[in-house]
């Protein structure tokens, strides 16, 4: 099912021009009213008439989060605030918050992109939707209910936390689509196990989980955990929020609402950009009014692909986020995401999906401890078990990272549960 | 014969034995015998107590990581060779231990044993005569 058939499955020709024509539109927009894009395009020598193609992007420069932090809070805005209907910022947890404005339009198509979101993962207006993301300044929770309002489904807008609640809304209500963090779901779906209600006294069909990257292991887990569908929504508040890019039926990449948002990948060291490799995920807004930015750096790496997909979409799709080269650890000298970590515990059953990484620097060497709960049937009364359990986890980690990981294995239900973006890593090292 | 042990994995951090000590005492749960197992980061608690299907219960509600396994006790008098005596009996047939921990309860002293083939380990100590307790007795000391 598709929302917008016409431009979900637009041609790549059709595609093609549409994206340039509101390339310029757009260009021309911010040169004219951002005075942060017009001083950078002058001191790059070109105007709004260099830019005529899609493939002109190129020319344009590129903008960072500090671009945003820089100009704190209203710095880009494009229109005057008197246009402006809504003010969402990030989450982020050092310096200070990268704020975005939307104009009454912007709410619109952002809705309309949510609304292709949700139509793909099969939800109609007869469904019941329990948005259980942060309602506030975090994009997640409003973005999810206009997104489900605008196709007319039922929303209940829960917001994260008092889990007790939310199983009692979802239980009593009959919720058939739970939008939260994947991490967040699997915190309600232990609830759920406690609670003793049965599965089937329950209505959920499935799960639309993002704002924090995931594997497919934990895709799998949650599937078998909650018995429902789960699927990724991918977003992020600078660009919109929820609903930039979304799965379809197939589950195997994610498309972009290249519509709205022009995606690149780029080498995140030269800036180059790269084809049919992993990169560094860029976005421009093509229709954007409110706080249209120009290549935006996400750090989120990925790999683009073109064509039309079995769901008959042709909407550019993308690889699940790996992780996010500022998420990157590099523990001495190796490259290491923590999603390949959370990979690895997850295709091992013996262990939970719940873990925490500590880095630390000790006599100049960099050391790397993982903390993990085991499955409550897993815990031994011998002591040898218990080490063999710890070696097998130690041993794949090694293999697959490349270095030495010392696994701890701690008590059930001992790791902190997060009810919005889950912290798991601690890098230590930067204390020092 | 066989009675069952439970078990609980704790990470070596202050007032869990207190915790799991209180939850039971709380419970009415009297603790018979017991012994941990512990390295530098967790240790393996190990006990006999009065109600070990309760304790589990309990235990498993508090999200301890609890578990029940099947051990003999050996009962055998409290004199000078006398657990030599059936250890040596053992080792001889090559019954092997993973563990065991033992208490003395006036005019005799008690073994927990956790053999790694059970079966076997009961009838080489029945032939020899050597008194296992049963578990209902071992319950109530």
């Amino acid at each position: 099912m598709m929302w917008n058939e016409t431009m979900e499955a637009l041609s790549a020709d059709e595609m093609h021009k549409l994206q340039s024509i509101r390339l310029k539109r757009v260009v021309e927009h911010v040169y004219a009213n951002t005075p942060f894009y017009r001083k950078k395009m002058m001191e790059m020598g070109i105007t709004p008439d260099d830019i005529n193609d899609i493939e002109d992007i190129v020319k344009l420069p590129f903008t960072t989060k500090d671009d945003l932090r820089n100009n704190y809070p209203f710095g880009l805005m494009a229109v005057p605030m008197s246009e402006i209907v809504r003010i969402h910022a990030s989450s982020g947890t050092t310096g200070r918050p990268t704020v975005v404005g939307y104009t009454r339009r912007d709410i619109t198509a952002w809705s309309e992109c949510l609304a292709r979101c949700f139509t793909a993962y099969g939800a109609t207006k007869h469904d019941l939707f329990q948005v259980s993301y942060g309602y506030g300044l975090f994009t997640g929770g409003l973005g999810a209910h206009y997104g489900a309002e605008h196709i007319g489904a039922s929303v209940i807008p829960m917001s994260s936390g008092n889990t007790q609640k939310q199983v009692q809304i979802m239980h009593d209500f009959g919720s058939t689509a739970l939008c939260c963090t994947p991490s967040y779901a699997l915190f309600i779906a232990d609830f759920i196990k406690d609670s003793g209600v049965p599965r089937e006294e329950f209505k959920l069909k499935y799960g639309i989980f993002g704002a924090e990257p995931w594997t497919e292991n934990m895709r799998r887990e949650l599937e078998q955990k909650l018995e429902i569908k789960a699927y990724d929504i991918y977003g992020l508040s600078e660009i919109a929020g929820p609903g930039v890019g979304f799965e379809c039926q197939c589950q195997n990449g994610t498309h972009l609402n290249e519509d709205h948002f022009y995606p690149e990948t780029i080498d995140p060291v030269t800036f180059e950009p790269v084809k049919d490799k992993e990169g560094e995920l860029v976005f421009t807004h093509l229709t954007k009014e409110g706080m249209p930015l120009l290549r935006y750096r996400t750090k989120d790496l990925t790999r683009l692909h073109y064509g039309t997909c079995e769901c008959g979409r042709t909407l550019v799709k993308m690889d699940r986020i790996l992780g996010r080269s500022d998420d990157m650890l590099i523990i001495r000298g190796v490259n290491v995401f923590p999603s390949q970590i959370e990979s690895v515990i997850l295709e091992m059953p013996e262990f939970e999906p719940h873990y925490e990484i500590y880095v630390d620097r000790i006599n100049n060497l960099d050391i790397m401890e993982l903390k993990v709960e085991a499955r409550p049937d897993a815990y031994s009364d011998n002591m040898n078990d218990i080490f063999a359990l710890n070696k097998k986890l130690s041993s794949r980690l090694n293999s697959v990272l490349g270095i030495a990981v010392k696994v701890k294995i701690v008590e059930p239900r001992s790791l902190e549960r997060s009810t919005g973006k889950a912290k798991r890593v601690f890098d230590n090292r930067k204390l020092k | 014969m066989i009675a069952q042990q439970i078990s609980v994995f704790l990470e070596n951090k202050s007032g869990r034995l207190t915790e799991v000590t209180s939850l039971l005492g709380e419970a009415g749960i009297n603790l018979t015998a017991f012994s941990i197992a512990e390295n530098s980061e967790f240790g393996i608690l190990r006990m006999i107590v009065s109600d070990p299907e309760k304790a589990y219960k309990i235990l498993k509600d508090a999200h301890f990581a609890a578990k029940l396994t099947d051990v003999l006790c050996l009962s055998c008098p409290n004199t000078p060779g006398a657990l030599a005596k059936a250890l040596k009996l053992l080792s001889d047939e090559g019954v092997f231990f993973e563990y065991m921990y033992a208490f003395a309860n006036g005019e005799t002293a008690n073994v927990i044993i956790r053999p790694d083939n059970i079966e076997r380990c009961i009838t080489i100590l029945q032939e020899a005569k050597l008194q296992l307790l049963a578990a209902s007795d071992l319950y109530r000391l």
